[in-house]
Order: C-alpha cells, then sequence, then structure tokens
C-alpha cells in the first residue's frame, strides 16, 4: 500500500537536494565561461599593452641644408652623381644644430647619427630625386627615428628598453623630445611597407597583401569545387558503399593536422610540377586542399536542412531534377554554404604550418604585385617579428595580431551577419 | 562508367593547371636559403641592395646551414636557389651532391666569423681557462677525479676544485637555452673541444661520446639565461660572481663593465677570432651558383654589394648587427675572388 502522503514526503524532501543539484549545475557553466573569458581577456590585455605602441612611430623634424659642397653634389638630376653623393654630412650638420654641445668627435658624431634611422640617407635622397630643385636650399624635413630612440622614447624610465643607447644619448634624446623634435604619431609605415629589419620601417602591408592574394586563390578554387561536391553528393550520387567511403574520407580530411596538407603541397606543386617556392597561388592552392572538407561538410548540412517539401513541391509541377536544385534548392541553401566557407576561410587566414613547407615563411620586403611574385602572409609576419632580436619588433608582432584579429573578427561577423540576413525558417 | 570518365577528367584538369604553370618562369628576384646565424646578417644586406638599387630586394629564407645546401644542391634552374648562406664550411659530400646534380660552379665566400664568448663582471676575478677545464666545469658527468675510468656525476663545486690556478668562487654560469644556435655553436666548438682532449672520453664509441659531450649538467651551476643575450648582460653587471656565455658583439658593445676569460690562451678579440686563433669561434659562408649569374638578374650586384668595405669592413654596417670581418688582406683576397666568380674545385674541402 503506497501512501499518497509519504509519497509527496519523499517528493518534497527531494526537492531541496534536486534544486541544489540545479544550482550547483549552472555554477559549473557560469564557471566555465568565466574561465573562458578571463583567458581572452588576458590575452587581449597582454597584446593590446604590449602593442598599441606598435601603432606609433617616432620621428626626427630636421632643418636640413642641402649644401652642395658639404654633399659633393654639383647636379642632383644626375643620378651617378646622386650615388657618389655623401647624404650624411647634412643629416649630421643638421642634428648638430639641435644638440649643440655634441662635440666634432667622431665618437660624438657616431652616438648622433644613431638617433636617426639608417635610412634616413635614402629618404634625403629620394627627396632629391623627387625635387632636384632643393639642393642648395634649406628645407624642413621628417625622418624615423632610429630603433633604439624609438623604443627609448615609448617606454620612457623602463631600463630594459634603454639598453642600447648610451647615457649621452639619452640625455639628448630626453632633451629633443622637450624641443618637440623628436615626436610620436600614428605609425603609417605599418600599413604602406613591407618588411624590414628595422623595426622603424617596417610595416604589414606585404603581409596583408599577401594574405589577400592567397585568400582569393583559396576561395575562387575552393567554393565552386566544394559546393559542387556538396550538390553531388546530397542530390544525385547514388547510396552506395563507394559513395559512403567517399563521406567518410572526407570527414576524415577535415581532421588532418594542416602541416601534411603542407608536405602534400610541397611533394605535389613544388617538386612534381615544378612551381616557385613562396608564392600566394601555391599557398592558395595547399590552403584550398586544407578548407575543401570543411566546405564540403557545411555545405552538404545546408542542403540537408531544405525542407523535402519543397523539392516535391517543385518536382510536383514538373520541374526536372536539375531546375530542382538550381532554381528551389541552391538559392535556400547558399546562406548556410556562404557561412562555412566564410569560417573556413577564416581558418586559412590564420594557418602557418603548411606554409612553413613551401617557403612562405621568408623575409620578403617588397610588397607582392602578382600570384606569382614572392609573398608571406600575416600570421608569418607574426612568427618572424615575435623571433626578431630587436626590442621594435615585440610591439610589432603585438600589432600585427592586432591587426590579424580585426580580419578574423569582421569574417566572422560577416558569417554572422549573412546568416541572419538570409537565413529562412520553416 | 560515367564516374570513371570523371575521374579522369579531373586528372587531365590537374595536368592542365600544372601545365599552365609549368614552363620556366622567368625570376626577377634573388632567392636565397640557409643558415639563421647569417640570416640577420644576409636580411640586412639584402635590404640595403634592394634600396640602394633598382633590383628588387632578395626573398631570404631561414633553413637552416644543411637544408639549405641541400636545396642549393638541388640542380639548376629558376625553382631552385640562386644564393645559400652557412654558418659552416660546405662538406665534401654535399660538394658531390651539388655536382651530381649538375650544379657545377660554385663560388664560395667567407663573409667574416662569429665567437663566442665566457664573460664576466669588471669586478669579478677573470678566468684564464683551458677547453679542458671548462668541460669539467661545466659537463653532467666527468671522470672520477680520484681516478679509475668510470664517469661520474660533476663533483666539482668550486672553479679551484678543478684546478688550483682557477679561482676559489663557487662555478656559476649563464648561457643560452637549448633552443639558441649560441647554445649550438658551444655545445660543438667549446664542450666538444674541451670533452676530445680526455683521452677516456675520446675513445669512446661516437654516439656515446656526443652524448656525455654534449650533455650540461643541471645542478644549478650552469643556469638557461633565456634567449636574450642582453638579459645575461644585465645580470652580469649586477652579479660579480658569476659568468655568462654570448656572443661577441654583446662583449664589444658592454666592454665598459664587461671583461672576457682567456681560452687556451687566447682572448676574444677581434684577430683572434677572425684568424681563428680563438677556439670557440666559426667562420660564417655564403655560396654562390655561378649558372644563375646573368639569368637572375642581380646575383652579381648583391655579391659585390656584400663584399663592398662598407658593408663587411671594419666600419661597415655588418660591424653594427655584430659580425665579426675578416682580416683586411683576408677580405680583399676573398672580395677578389667573389667578385671574378672563381668557383670551388672541391679539393679545398
Amino acid at each position: 500500500m503506497t501512501n499518497p502522503t509519504s509519497q509527496a514526503e519523499i517528493v518534497r524532501q527531494s526537492l531541496k537536494r534536486r534544486y541544489r543539484k540545479e544550482r550547483r549545475f549552472r555554477a559549473y557553466g557560469i564557471a566555465a565561461i568565466a574561465v573562458a573569458l578571463l583567458a581572452l581577456v588576458t590575452l587581449f590585455t597582454d597584446i593590446i599593452s604590449k602593442g598599441y605602441t606598435g601603432f606609433l612611430k617616432t620621428t626626427v623634424t630636421l632643418e636640413v641644408t642641402l649644401d652642395q659642397d658639404l654633399m659633393y653634389l654639383e647636379d642632383a638630376t644626375d643620378d651617378k652623381a646622386l650615388r657618389m653623393a655623401d647624404f650624411k654630412a647634412p643629416l649630421l650638420a643638421a642634428l648638430q644644430k639641435e644638440v649643440p654641445q655634441a662635440t666634432s668627435e667622431r665618437e660624438d658624431q657616431r652616438a648622433l647619427n644613431g638617433l636617426v634611422s639608417s635610412y634616413a640617407t635614402n629618404e634625403l635622397k629620394d627627396a632629391l630625386k623627387a625635387d632636384p630643385s632643393i639642393l642648395g636650399t634649406t628645407q624642413t624635413m621628417t625622418f624615423l627615428a632610429s630603433d633604439d630612440v624609438d623604443v627609448y622614447v615609448k617606454h620612457k624610465g623602463d631600463t630594459t628598453y634603454s639598453i642600447k643607447l648610451s647615457e649621452r644619448q639619452q640625455q639628448w634624446a630626453d632633451q629633443l623630445v622637450e624641443k618637440g623634435v623628436i615626436e610620436n604619431s600614428f605609425n603609417d609605415v605599418f600599413f604602406s611597407h613591407g618588411d624590414s629589419r628595422e623595426p622603424g620601417n617596417a610595416g604589414v602591408l606585404g603581409a596583408m597583401v599577401g594574405s589577400l592574394l592567397t585568400m582569393l586563390v583559396t576561395l575562387f578554387l575552393s567554393f565552386p569545387i566544394g559546393v559542387a561536391a556538396a550538390i553531388y553528393l546530397e542530390e544525385f550520387a547514388p547510396q552506395n558503399k563507394l559513395t559512403d567511403f567517399i563521406e567518410v574520407n572526407i570527414n576524415n580530411l577535415a581532421a588532418v593536422p594542416s602541416i601534411i596538407f603542407g608536405l602534400l603541397g610541397l611533394a605535389i606543386f613544388i617538386n612534381l610540377f615544378g612551381m616557385p617556392r613562396s608564392v600566394p597561388v601555391v599557398g592558395g592552392l595547399v590552403l584550398m586542399l586544407m578548407t575543401l572538407p570543411t566546405i564540403i561538410i557545411s555545405s552538404r548540412a545546408a542542403i540537408k536542412s531544405v525542407p523535402p517539401s519543397i523539392r516535391e513541391a517543385a518536382e510536383g509541377i514538373g520541374a526536372s531534377k536539375m531546375q530542382v536544385v538550381l532554381h528551389h534548392v541552391l538559392p535556400l541553401a547558399l546562406p548556410g554554404m556562404l557561412t562555412g566557407s566564410i569560417i573556413g576561410m577564416a581558418q586559412a587566414l590564420g594557418e602557418t604550418a603548411p606554409l612553413l613547407l613551401i617557403g612562405m615563411v621568408a623575409f620578403i620586403v617588397d610588397v607582392p604585385d602578382g600570384f606569382f611574385d614572392s609573398a608571406t602572409v600575416l600570421p608569418v609576419q607574426i612568427f618572424l617579428w615575435a623571433g626578431s632580436p630587436e626590442l621594435g619588433f615585440i610591439e610589432r608582432a603585438s600589432a600585427a595580431i592586432m591587426v590579424l584579429l580585426t580580419f578574423l573578427i569582421s569574417m566572422n561577423a560577416l558569417a554572422i551577419w549573412l546568416r541572419k540576413r538570409l537565413e529562412r525558417r520553416w | 562508367m560515367i564516374k570513371l570518365k570523371a575521374a579522369l577528367a579531373s586528372v587531365a584538369v590537374a595536368g592542365a593547371m600544372a601545365a599552365v604553370s609549368t614552363p620556366t618562369l622567368a625570376r626577377d628576384t634573388i632567392n636565397i636559403v640557409g643558415s639563421s646565424t647569417v640570416y640577420p646578417f644576409a636580411t640586412v644586406v639584402a635590404e640595403r641592395f634592394g634600396r640602394n638599387t633598382d633590383f628588387p630586394t632578395p626573398k631570404l629564407e631561414s633553413t637552416g646551414s644543411g637544408g639549405g645546401l641541400k636545396l642549393f644542391c638541388a640542380g639548376i634552374g629558376t625553382q631552385h636557389p640562386d644564393i645559400t648562406n652557412a654558418s659552416r664550411r660546405m662538406k665534401s659530400s654535399e660538394f658531390e651532391l651539388c655536382q651530381s646534380n649538375g650544379v657545377k660552379d660554385i663560388v664560395e665566400v667567407k663573409i667574416g666569423s662569429d665567437g663566442i664568448v665566457l664573460a664576466s663582471s669588471k669586478e669579478a676575478e677573470n678566468l684564464d681557462i683551458s677547453l679542458e677545464q671548462l668541460f669539467l666545469a661545466l659537463a653532467k658527468e666527468v671522470p672520477d677525479p680520484n681516478g679509475g675510468d668510470r664517469l661520474v656525476a660533476n663533483p666539482y663545486q668550486n672553479w679551484s676544485d678543478i684546478d688550483a690556478s682557477l679561482p676559489n668562487k663557487p662555478i656559476r654560469v649563464m648561457g643560452p637555452p637549448p633552443t639558441s644556435g649560441t647554445r649550438d655553436a658551444f655545445n660543438e666548438l667549446a664542450l666538444e673541444g674541451g670533452c676530445e682532449e680526455i683521452p677516456m672520453i675520446d675513445a669512446m664509441e661516437k654516439d656515446a661520446k656526443e652524448q656525455v659531450c654534449q650533455s650540461i649538467r643541471e645542478d644549478g651551476a650552469f643556469v638557461e639565461a633565456g634567449e636574450n643575450d642582453n638579459l645575461i648582460v644585465q645580470k652580469l653587471a649586477s652579479d660579480s660572481t658569476s659568468y655568462g656565455v654570448f656572443g661577441y658583439s654583446f662583449l664589444e658593445e658592454n666592454s665598459g663593465t664587461l671583461q672576457a676569460a682567456t681560452i687556451n690562451g687566447m682572448e676574444p678579440t677581434m684577430e683572434n677570432i677572425s684568424s681563428d686563433a680563438y677556439p670557440v669561434a666559426r667562420s660564417l659562408w655564403f655560396y654562390v651558383k655561378k649558372a644563375h649569374v646573368g639569368v637572375v638578374p642581380g646575383i652579381a650586384e648583391y655579391v659585390a654589394e656584400f663584399t663592398s668595405e662598407g658593408t663587411w669592413g671594419d666600419n661597415g654596417y655588418l660591424a653594427d648587427v655584430g659580425l665579426i670581418p675578416l682580416a683586411r688582406s683576408a677580405r680583399m683576397q676573398a672580395s677578389e675572388n667573389a667578385n671574378s666568380m672563381q668557383t670551388m674545385t672541391g679539393n679545398e674541402l
């Protein structure tokens, strides 16, 4: 005999425990989210606090007298004479004017020279080449500061950043900062130059263009191939052992470590087909192999989610199989396919390992201007800078990470927006 | 059958794609591969070369000396690199590989040296040490000091335990971690060099010998101080009981506060390192494929830039980034050989 009161009693007694259990379970969930958020916040604060100075450049503004005798230059339109001219002398003279206590001793002159970038003479030369009439006049010109001064000024008071400057140079730098000769401003060099061994002259444009070219190759190959494969497998292929086998293999391919695709690319595209190393075409082909399984799988899922009633309705009014697919299934599945592709592309954008083997991890200064031009990509540029000994590269690596993250976040945002915009519910 | 046709078609498409790209693409950028030790010097030269001439900036890949030579010797043609850098001389086996792949004419250029020093604060007692003593101080296992032919865990606590002429101070050496190229060179040149002077270890089998020679003690006498040589320099300045291992360029930059140990009676000076008299020094090289000169534009000009006084001379810009230049006479000779593209015979190796 069961007693209803006692049954309710049992339930009531266990109720408290069940509520506690539920609260505990929720707490676990919140804790998990908190850990994830904490990791993300730590990562972001670390990168941003280290990297924001990478978006600043340090410049020295000088009154340069382009004296003909000092430079041994009679005629600035003569290329040969330009090559032989002394561009250091007017620079040093201009610096001397700002730092009057520097003597003409060799050591002092060397210390002075150490304040401006070693490519300042090239800038002077380019300015003369662009406008030969400025020879003999006095011009106000802005040069990049040397890297030692750059990190010293940005990290004032931190001794790890002043190690390369002598005490005399530090004094001069402080003095010039006070006078406004040395200034910090937005680092346009970072977005308009390729790689350099001098952090001040280094930029991400080369890597950004390299990434863009590589991604274009990947997109234009993997999207059509992936979508075609998905449509065939989903709509036309007979259900038999062969298609099952293909399906299993596509799923397996999606889980293959990316470095394997790099090895494959090296063996096939470079060694067998004789394509050049370090070019976006090969990089794009390798990343295409890598993203293809992701795109096929997500496209198949998108096709599967189109309700059968739509196919049946189309067939019911006499549409052919081809018409059903092209006029009805494909347009409805497209948002899902696009989302999957964008996520696959974002994954490919952040990939370094396979590119290591096909020579895209290289020191490349010139911004690539074609699919067969040597190039590197953003994550590789970060990898190279992070391993460089110069202090100025630490902040530039972090700044490049921020650029890469911006691209990734906007690609993912685009995917979400497309899904929200085009998605249809039944 | 239809499936088979489709498969064949896809193979044909892949083949066509390859055929489009196969025609030997004329390349106008110099491709350089090779040693990571030479990489920082070569990249600086390449960048200057690109800025100061109308040629595009050469492309540099850091593949290591061995990897670079393998790529370099793979053959003639624009898909193969034009120049490879090396932090050791080409081996005769590598020369033969080059020859058998049709890379007949190779120009060898020695660019300078790289020295590793054992330094301390000027307030510390300076060391005058032999390689053998250095090995005994830092090795994980050493021959039993009480005689017998077995190896024991390193028992030496003070420098003077090894030899009475050394300071009566605890052994404390800060050096780079195993991931560093400096550590590789230090192991190879200093420790192995000292180790081979001990007859008992020298008589051991190759693998076992290497194991003993390259194992550094882990009981706190040797401290791994991270990849940043600047950090070791800073620590030495504030700690007069320790010694540090780092590249010569850092000693030079901090000669005001640091002094370097004399090893095998040789001080690490520019002259001693460039003449190979200082034992912990190695030479740096690059190799040029002569068949590519004139095919890929700018190779001769790049070599000329690299071997000019303003680049690799005593006051050249490579000295600023830490290269130890060759002696002037050797430099002149090397420059002449390089610019006249004198090829290797294979007998010099």
